[in-house]
């Protein structure tokens, strides 16, 4: 399938900025699911700095803009062909162990409710296993979107019942890794609609690492595993660790964000 | 504890290498002492060293005592502990390198992965990454302590930021000042080469991308920082600039510094700051002290940070007991100097053990520094023995225990003449092209009669140490 995306983020500071410095976590990864066509980021008055692929095959840019500017544009535009792997992440590169992803993190750490839950599922294998965990994430909280917000933990979300993609990867990971799985947040952009109509926001969900195929991807948001549909970028411990865009401004100012993400499927 | 190693009376005799100090002892009356002592200390707080050692707090204005007996070692003494701390600090090294690439002494068995990938300070954002040279710990701070006349035990390492070596050097300039006379009549080995070899260890780690003489700096969390006082002292004997986080800018593929004359790039960063403020965009967001997008420069090989960030995984109580298996497994030779032994209390047999033998034991925390979160079993009452037992059943991961080692004592001026203290050394190997070690480094000594802590936040005071030439 050929996706194409359009991800524009827009800061804009009441008080104009003096710079701003952005690392982001914006490109595809490489594996066999997904074929780069063409990807270009943009950043307005951007100037490019180092580029690298850290441990985890996560690829990182950095950006700096020179003040003062009172508003900052990041463009995304690219096709992908993507095929169906069930969720397996085959052919990526990484050089880290498997056990750093076993770390509990503050949005993931457990609380009771969260153990009991991780306990709930009985399964004869890890990839059961990981399959039942994300069909008891998907059971416990509600698609919802409002109820939660950036900073909300997995704990949180799973004592409210509702949730976004964001809280459904936290608590899913949060099970998993009190499970002795291995697991991580993965950023990404799913064809969600299929008139291709813009979102609000990226989406994220889950890998679990199962030792006979590999990191898998669960996607307990929507009750599957990413296919043709899912586009991967990079991942991390939890939201913030895998943010796509991690920035800060030297400012006195109030800052705003305006995402829009536009992913279709490409004219054949 | 009564048996212990005098370093300078041994069976009935004085050892050689204190030969000349008991005349330079024995002619010393009272009065000259008390008057040299308070000469020293003017001198001192005249240069405004004050800091607490170690990162250990506390006030830092409190001028640390300087004991004038130096603590001597001999040509033969030294040249064992050199070779065996340049063998560790290689080692040390070399098991970073490993951790952050393939893995090898995991693979092999030889050290549990998960006390390695588990870790705190395992840091996930280096991994992949290969620092110039190859080199994670730039300054190795090995303790060691000394139980009998050709016994040295390894305490710990430290090789993230160790910090002290400043007095090395003010107590030798000090000493020389004040007693030339013994500095002609012992042959000492000279330490005052230490700045021009940390400024070409740091040089000869500067990144690939740097084409020039490169720029080295001093990162500084600053002044309110209790090591401060070192970290201007070595920019200044380097001649390299002292910064802080706001003086620097990443912009591009390399990082500047603000000077009046306009943005000059920095090849080399000496931090002092910890791995989790170092740079709010990859560590903790909340973070005033760092260079926001620095690790992005870093691992794009734009800037070399010394020591590397993630070094503290090597640095670890649990790792530490590792440290014979790395020398093994990395170089194919076997310890020059011995490990403590060590019961981890993560395990069954050695938790039980230690439970039983509290009172025996010195007991640390895995992550805890400057002898706080310790309970030294032989000095502790029966209520902090069983305080400190609830807490190690608790969590016995935390948790390491030790025999309560009888740590050498070296005649130290007390207030009735002279008296034995007991004292530990650290010396600062220099890792980068090559290695280096100047003969010397700090010997801490405990003030308190029978004490055998000498953290600077517990009644340690420091002296100069000798290594007499051949």
């Amino acid at each position: 399938m050929k996706l194409t995306v359009e991800h524009v983020t827009r800061y804009t500071w009441d008080v104009p900025v003096r710079g701003v410095v952005q690392s982001h976590r914006l490109t595809p990864a490489v594996f066999e699911g997904q074929r780069v066509l063409d990807w270009e980021v943009t950043v307005s008055d951007g100037i490019r700095g180092g580029r690298f692929r850290d441990g985890s095959g996560t690829q990182i840019q950095s950006w700096a803009v020179q003040g003062p500017v009172s508003e900052v544009v990041v463009s995304v535009k690219g096709r992908v062909e993507t095929q169906d792997l069930a969720g397996v992440l085959r052919g990526h590169r990484e050089s880290l162990s498997p056990l750093v992803w076993l770390r509990d993190t503050a949005p993931t750490r457990a609380d009771v409710a969260l153990h009991k839950l991780a306990q709930s599922v009985e399964a004869p294998d890890p990839l059961n296993l990981a399959h039942g965990l994300a069909a008891a994430v998907a059971e416990a909280i509600a698609y919802q979107p409002g109820v939660t917000t950036a900073r909300t933990t997995a704990a949180e979300a799973l004592s409210l019942g509702a949730g976004v993609c964001q809280d459904h990867a936290h608590a899913l990971i949060s099970v998993a890794r009190l499970r002795d799985l291995p697991a991580r947040y993965v950023n990404g952009y799913l064809q969600a609609t299929d008139d291709g109509s813009p979102h609000e926001a990226m989406h994220a969900w889950a890998e679990i690492w199962i030792e006979s195929l590999g990191w898998v991807g669960f996607d307990a948001a929507n009750r599957c595993c990413p296919d043709e549909r899912y586009i991967r970028l990079g991942c991390g411990y939890d939201a913030p660790d895998a943010a796509p865009i991690r920035g800060i401004a030297r400012s006195m100012g109030r800052e705003d964000m305006d995402v829009r993400v536009q992913v279709g499927s490409a004219q054949q | 504890m009564t048996e212990y190693f005098n370093e300078m009376f041994h069976a009935g005799q004085v050892r050689a290498p204190y030969g000349r100090l008991q005349d330079w002892m024995a002619a010393m009356p009272a009065e000259l002492r008390q008057m040299k002592q308070a000469e020293a200390e003017e001198l001192f707080r005249r240069i405004g060293i004050t800091f607490a050692v170690y990162g250990e707090g506390g006030d830092p204005d409190r001028l640390i005592p300087f004991d004038m007996f130096p603590r001597v070692f001999t040509a033969r003494e030294w040249a064992r502990l050199d070779r065996g701390i340049r063998q560790r600090a290689q080692a040390l090294n070399a098991f970073l390198a490993d951790v952050y690439g393939r893995g090898e002494i995991v693979r092999a068995g030889r050290i549990p992965a998960d006390l390695v990938y588990k870790n705190a300070a395992y840091e996930k954002a280096v991994a992949g990454f290969v620092p110039p040279k190859g080199v994670y710990s730039h300054i190795v701070g090995i303790d060691l302590v000394r139980t009998g006349p050709e016994d040295f035990f390894v305490l710990e390492d430290n090789c993230r930021t160790p910090s002290g070596v400043s007095y090395m050097l003010e107590n030798r300039e000090i000493m020389m000042r004040m007693f030339p006379d013994i500095f002609r009549e012992n042959r000492i080995e000279p330490v005052d080469r230490y700045p021009d070899l940390l400024r070409r260890t740091l040089a000869s780690v500067a990144p690939a991308k740097c084409n020039r003489d490169p720029n080295i700096v001093i990162l500084t969390p600053g002044h309110f920082n209790s090591a401060y006082y070192e970290h201007s002292f070595l920019a200044d004997l380097m001649g390299v600039e002292l910064v802080e986080g706001q003086d620097l800018f990443v912009e591009g593929e390399f990082v500047f510094m603000r000077t009046t004359e306009g943005p000059r790039r920095v090849d080399v960063i000496y931090r002092r700051i910890d791995d989790d403020f170092i740079d709010p965009l990859c560590f903790r967001p909340d973070s005033m002290l760092g260079v926001p997008g620095l690790m992005d420069v870093y691992r794009s090989g734009g800037v070399s940070i010394c020591s590397a960030p993630g070094a503290g995984v090597a640095d670890d109580k649990a790792v530490y007991t590792y440290v014979p298996e790395m020398i093994r497994f990395y170089l194919g030779e076997e310890p020059i100097l011995q490990n403590v032994p060590t019961w981890q209390c993560a395990k069954g047999d050695d938790l039980k053990y230690v439970l039983e033998n509290l009172g025996e034991l010195v007991v640390k925390e895995v992550h805890g520094s400057g002898g706080y979160g310790m309970l030294v079993g032989p000095k502790s009452t029966r209520d902090q023995i069983e305080s400190f037992r609830a807490r190690v059943a608790a969590n016995p991961g935390n948790y390491i225990a030790q025999p309560t080692l009888a740590l050498s004592a070296s005649p130290t001026f007390v207030e009735e003449g002279v008296a034995p203290r007991h004292v530990d050394l650290r010396p600062y190997c220099l890792v980068g092209e090559r290695i280096e070690l100047v003969p010397g480094g700090l010997t801490r000594v405990a003030l308190t009669e029978g004490s055998l802590v000498v953290n600077s936040s517990q009644g340690g005071g420091v002296k100069d140490t000798w290594v007499l030439a051949e």
